[in-house]
């Protein structure tokens, strides 16, 4: 067959190191697998998959250090050439993320052994996890946008198998928000890539990049609409966020952790992605939009927080809060700007995970879901107050905390920026921070600070063992936040090499061997 | 639908539908078929057992969980793929084996673990369902 058609194959060796850029996410396809057969064998489960994350987080953190090293590295699968082969592409941001998504689903994960405690697991919750896990590493990884919408569909799919796990009817009715509008939101992008391979002849990014310049640029604008629809609608930006409030609060508090750290990043890495670095001229062309949306999500998802009671529905808010910020880097992309939004997926990440989990240790220590009936807790636990108060500060972007930093970045962006538009994202991510930092304090003061209501009676407490796994883990995330805020010196490394390819992605399409320019 | 001729002759019919569905399922790689319609018919077959003669008769004649069956199919077909590491190719390149057998060569390859991961996959998915859906509503997780 080589002699037929040589050029159509790989002819070089593939070095046994290049797999770290698929061997992350074979292992979570893989370890979903084998936990859907060992579902039935109690905590062996647990025990696997396990194994199977600290082996994706080893993984990953051995592609981290290479794309640091020396640039992005590809893989194209099956030997073909880039173009027909489908590309696995890591440079340092997709990396990073993938990384920052693993340490989460692994304290997620050991927060619901406590838990779930006795429960061994027969519902198939590890697997679910571990596939919605496979689904977010494809999406950070992948160097082919049909090959990203394929991840989306996994993670949809394992998203909800996981909204619906117990069965209680607020859990079928969040799925059936969740699940419609995200449907409709992939079935946009589904229509855009349509539309994209029409115009162009390919999906692979780095082909994308090379031939979008000569294309129409009315169509390659509707089709950047589209796009920006679609993530939007993922990402639960502004007009289109419904969905996230109505839907994160009604699984148990692991699983809605596991969500607000993974799925509307994805959103927001895929529109960093296809809007700034895939078709930055029709991104321009669209510039107002994405100054508008971002500026109306920043602005109104914190008054959303402060005027919710129930706690997991506020923090809901705040992570639409969050997506706003991220949005505001995409529309001042810049690259402090670029930066920025990068740095701030990787703290919401962590960030919003921790959140929902310390929401979760509030929840079962009070036994309620509404503020309104919560207080005292300061006097009962004073730790997860603790916790509490530092991811709210984390979130509003107080100094020394992790989320400083990328709003340090954004505002520098959006004050260096000539125009009107930079003015106004600075002064919304300003407004931003202080509603958030209200809207947290009201929460923290209201669950922590006030005296308990007149007849509260203490829910019985759960196993020890439980206990310390789910207050471990919630902590250990906690911990993992502050110090990423106190030594923030190697992700500012990691972004002044990282950011340059999102803007001049040379090194990128270099990366997947497209630079010699076959037909 | 529980006539003694249906319950009959179900025996014969899924037998025929299986030993049918390996058969799809091996010609696919040049000709229509493949894992995916395989598992179909082979799922079909399990179907119509349940049918004749009750969803827990079915599950103990499958004798292992269709869940685990498609847990499997993921497992090897991941497997295949993970093979070529050993070849110095990237992820999912195909590896053949043509073995000889007097008169003729069997070909065997990484595609065809692949697609039987792909059969079993499907497999195990629609019979986990049409088990469920034939079931009392007391399913067995």
């Amino acid at each position: 067959m080589a002699e037929l058609v040589p050029s159509a194959m790989i002819e070089t060796m593939t070095a046994a190191a290049d797999w770290v850029v698929v061997l992350p996410l074979v292992l979570c396809l893989m370890g979903a697998a084998a936990t859907l057969m060992l579902r039935r064998s109690g905590r062996l489960t647990f025990m696997f998959s396990l194994l199977i994350l600290v082996g994706v987080i080893a993984c990953e953190v051995t592609l981290l250090l290479r794309v640091l090293d020396s640039g992005p590295l590809s893989m194209t699968m099956g030997k073909w050439l880039p173009p027909f082969g489908i590309s696995f592409t890591a440079d340092i941001f997709g990396a990073g993320f993938a990384l920052a998504a693993a340490v989460v689903t692994l304290a997620v994960l050991v927060y619901a052994q406590g838990e779930r405690g006795a429960d061994d697991g027969r519902d198939g919750f590890h697997s679910m996890v571990l596939l919605l896990l496979a689904g977010v590493t494809g999406s950070f990884l992948t160097g082919d946008l049909f090959n990203l919408y394929v991840w989306f569909e996994v993670m949809l799919i394992a998203s909800f198998g996981l909204i619906v796990l117990g069965g209680s009817p607020a859990q079928l009715d969040g799925a059936v928000k969740y699940g419609f509008l995200n449907f409709l939101a992939t079935t946009f992008f589904l229509l855009a890539l349509g539309l994209l391979y029409g115009l162009l002849g390919t999906l692979n990014m780095a082909d994308i990049l090379r031939v979008a310049p000569s294309a129409n640029p009315a169509a390659m604008a509707g089709v950047a609409a589209l796009l920006l629809l679609a993530f939007g609608m993922k990402a639960a930006a502004f007009p289109v966020n419904a969905w996230l409030p109505a839907a994160y609060h009604t699984p148990p508090a692991v699983i809605s952790a596991l969500f607000a750290g993974l799925l509307t990043k994805v959103g927001v890495y895929a529109m960093l992605r296809s809007l700034v670095v895939l078709l930055p001229a029709s991104r321009d062309l669209l510039e107002p939009v994405l100054v508008a949306v971002a500026l109306a999500t920043l602005l109104i998802a914190p008054l959303g927080a402060i005027a919710e009671t129930n706690l997991r529905r506020a923090i809901g808010f705040l992570v639409i809060g969050g997506v706003g910020s991220v949005l505001a880097g995409i529309a001042i992309p810049s690259l402090a700007g670029v930066s920025g939004a990068g740095l701030y997926v990787f703290h919401a990440i962590l960030t919003m995970t921790a959140l929902y989990l310390v929401a979760g240790l509030v929840e079962r220590q009070t036994g309620e879901t509404d503020t309104r009936r919560m207080g005292g807790l300061y006097a009962a636990s004073a730790p997860v107050s603790m916790l509490f108060f530092a991811l709210v500060l984390a979130t509003a972007g107080v100094p020394p905390f992790l989320g400083f930093w990328p709003k340090l970045l954004l505002l520098q962006a959006g004050l260096a920026e000539a125009g009107w538009s930079g003015g106004l994202v600075a002064m919304a991510l300003i407004l931003n921070a202080i509603l958030t930092l209200i809207a947290g304090s009201r929460l923290w003061a209201h669950i922590f600070w006030r005296s308990a209501p007149e007849g509260a009676v203490a829910p019985a407490v759960a196993s020890r063992q439980g206990e310390w796994l789910r207050f471990g883990a919630a902590g250990a995330l906690v911990a993992v936040v502050v110090a990423a805020g106190l030594w923030p010196n190697g992700l500012f490394e990691a972004l002044r090499l990282g950011a340059p390819d999102l803007l001049d992605p040379a090194r990128y399409v270099a990366a997947v061997g497209l630079a010699g320019g076959s037909p | 639908m529980n006539t003694v001729i249906f319950r009959t002759i179900t025996p014969l019919i899924v037998a025929i539908m299986l030993v049918f569905s390996v058969y799809v399922c091996l010609r696919g790689h040049n000709e229509p078929g493949g894992g995916f319609i395989g598992g179909l018919i082979a799922a079909s077959a399990i179907a119509i057992l349940g049918m004749a003669t009750g969803a827990e008769a079915a599950r103990r004649a499958l004798r292992l969980d269709p869940l685990a069956i498609a847990g499997f199919g993921v497992f090897i077909a991941g497997l295949s793929g993970l093979l070529s590491l050993f070849t110095g190719s990237p992820f999912m390149t195909s590896i053949w084996l043509y073995l000889e057998l007097g008169q003729t060569t069997l070909p065997l390859s990484t595609p065809l673990v692949f697609d039987i991961g792909v059969y079993l996959v499907v497999f195990g998915t629609i019979a986990t369902i049409a088990l469920a859906l034939e079931g009392e509503g007391e399913e067995d997780l």
